[in-house]
């Protein structure tokens, strides 16, 4: 399976504070992958440097086998991006965020046409298309900005706390989606603090202080440090990370 | 180009729908027509003026009367009692004292029975002119309005045939024969309102964006900085060109203000000043996070130097030599050349080629350096 992200050692340093440091992972193609952390992990900034929005200090990765440095360019055709803030146009209707998305990449009238059908009916906004996305309820918004970032069918798609703020119920459904995606063949990388969502990832991995401390199949990271599950796993890797960071 | 299209389309929609951007585009530069228009008159008329009189003849109220009939000169409020012109300045009671000595009359008198040219000279009479100098431009004025007005009583006097010897001026006034400061402010003004609402515009649309979040989810897509930079200019150059048109109406007709030259020439101009004004305020966006700081941005960045450093009110061959090279970065400076040219003289392509060049050349370096910075990240 060839890979859809490579990281290794990449960094970022914003001035003395290293905010990513000296992180490696693979993703795989079609690979749902979870990037775990506390809030001020890093998680944020790496994936900012993945999408192109943020130069890299020093480290190497590719995207979709493109390159971050050099093939900014492609790998913004080849990905979708949904950030933790709704960043979607709040003035204009669901049905114009979405038209609008989708001829920055250039796709056919017919085709976004088909598209936003088709996406619409699979994510229930049929009856929000007309409404002014400020005006959505927080879920559907959430839908509608994670319609707006694969309309364009991208190869892999970041999503960055895509359910914060969103209701236990909603959570799922969203996940169920994001699935539907994977399936399809679409590789997913997933930020979140929730770890019941991260047991939905095929791999995760733990990051603390700019550093990935852990990386694997969430099961097996259970079994490995004999814990009942995600969350009491998390909270033991990070206080044992902050006792040996106290005793240093 | 397609992209542009989409995205110049999108800022349309905003455009539209967002009634305080049009507010600020449309009903703003009419206020501040009307505001600058009226406020900024330099136009010295009204001084008003007391009256000492120890001649008390015939001929001393015929030359105070002279004074009041003219536009120039008003009757200071209160009667004046006191003879100390100090005293009168001192408590505002007046811009300008007359005083008219005893021997008005007699000089006068001297003047009609003249017979020999050659006596012209002989006889001198003084009249008093204590000016407040607090107001320099005032005070100046003040000072040729009375010799023209006593010339014109010497002529006046003088028996026929007679006539003041010496070398005179003729005055000719080209293009503003009225002097009226009005016809020198507004296209001006025009300049300053065109470059402020411009850069405002721009730099506030970005800067939403930015604080939105919406520029960072543009930003991972295939659109880059300078399409994203060409599609946001494109709707506000044509709402800029709408503020144009409804100063210069407003210049034109409430104002009179002449246009004697051609309607293409000052709109091909007008284009290319307005896309140097938001260049700017796409340059000032790069530099900050929110709207608030945008606006403030661009007010600053742009009014002041379009007012005080653009030849607008002061003229830049009297401003010290630092300041008369940081002129030459103000867009308005060259804008202000050409729109007065060609408003109030009627000039050709051949004579304003240069400014216009210049324009272009701003325009240019701000738009490169606004695209460097744009791509330097959103962070």
């Amino acid at each position: 399976m060839p890979d859809a992200v490579t990281i290794e050692k990449l960094t970022k340093k914003f001035g003395d504070f290293t905010a990513v440091d000296q992180i490696s992972l693979t993703v795989g193609e079609g690979e749902v992958f979870g990037f775990l952390g506390a809030n001020g992990a890093g998680k944020t900034t790496a994936i900012r440097m993945l999408c192109g929005l943020l130069l890299p200090t020093s480290g190497n990765g590719t995207v979709g086998g493109f390159d971050i440095y050099r093939d900014n360019e492609k790998i913004k055709k080849s990905i979708g991006y949904m950030s933790q803030k709704f960043s979607l146009y709040g003035d204009l209707t669901a049905y114009e965020n979405l038209w609008f998305y989708g001829s920055v990449y250039q796709l056919k009238k017919k085709v976004i046409k088909d598209r936003i059908n088709q996406l619409s009916e699979e994510l229930g906004l049929k009856e929000f298309l007309h409404r002014q996305a400020e005006k959505l309820p927080l879920g559907w918004r959430q839908r509608l900005a994670l319609a707006a970032s694969v309309l364009h069918r991208p190869k892999i798609l970041f999503l960055d706390e895509p359910t914060g703020g969103v209701d236990p119920i909603f959570r799922r459904r969203f996940w169920e989606m994001l699935y539907e995606l994977a399936d399809k063949g679409t590789t997913l990388f997933v930020t979140t603090h929730y770890m019941d969502e991260a047991e939905y990832c095929h791999r995760i991995s733990i990051m603390h202080h700019g550093r990935i401390i852990e990386l694997g199949n969430p099961s097996d990271l259970i079994q490995k440090y004999q814990q009942p599950n995600l969350e009491e796993l998390f909270v033991q890797l990070i206080s044992n990370r902050s006792r040996e960071a106290a005793d240093v | 180009m397609y992209k542009i299209k989409f995205i110049a389309l999108k800022e349309l929609r905003h455009i539209m729908r967002d009634p305080r951007s049009l507010v600020i585009a449309i009903l703003m530069p009419i206020l501040m027509t009307l505001l600058y228009g009226y406020a900024i008159n330099l136009d010295i008329k009204n001084i008003k003026l007391a009256v000492i009189d120890f001649d008390k003849t015939s001929a001393s109220s015929d030359l105070i009367g002279r004074f009041y009939n003219s536009e120039y000169f008003s009757k200071a409020t209160d009667q004046v009692y006191i003879d100390d012109p100090e005293m009168i300045l001192k408590k505002g009671q007046a811009n300008a004292v007359l005083i008219i000595g005893p021997g008005l009359g007699e000089a006068i008198q001297k003047l009609k029975n003249i017979q020999n040219p050659a006596n012209l000279m002989i006889d001198k009479y003084e009249l008093g002119l204590t000016v407040d100098g607090a107001d320099a431009n005032m005070a100046a004025a003040a000072g040729s309005y009375s010799s023209i007005i006593v010339t014109q009583v010497i002529k006046d006097n003088l028996p026929p045939g007679f006539e003041l010897p010496g070398i005179r001026i003729s005055r000719q006034v080209f293009y503003n024969p009225d002097l009226k400061s009005s016809h020198f402010f507004v296209p001006g003004l025009i300049a300053v309102i065109l470059m402020m609402i411009s850069a405002l515009l721009t730099s506030v649309t970005i800067a939403r964006e930015k604080e939105t979040g919406t520029m960072e989810q543009l930003l991972t897509t295939p659109i880059t900085p300078r399409q994203i930079i060409i599609a946001k200019m494109l709707p506000y150059i044509g709402l800029a060109i709408l503020d144009g048109i409804i100063v210069l109406g407003f210049g034109v007709f409430h104002f009179g203000v002449p246009f004697i030259g051609s309607t293409l020439l000052l709109f091909v101009f007008g284009v290319i000043y307005v896309i140097t004004a938001l260049a700017i305020g796409i340059l000032i966006s790069t530099m900050v996070k929110t709207q608030l700081l945008a606006m403030m941005g661009a007010m600053i960045v742009t009014v002041l130097p379009a007012v005080m450093l653009s030849g607008f009110i002061f003229e830049i061959k009297n401003m010290p030599m630092i300041l008369q090279i940081i002129t030459h970065i103000v867009p308005a400076r060259y804008f202000i050349l050409i729109i007065r040219g060609i408003m109030l003289k009627g000039s050709s392509i051949e004579l304003l080629w240069v400014e216009g060049l210049f324009l272009i050349l701003l325009t240019i370096v701000l738009l490169a350096v606004a695209t460097r910075r744009f791509k330097l990240g959103v962070d």
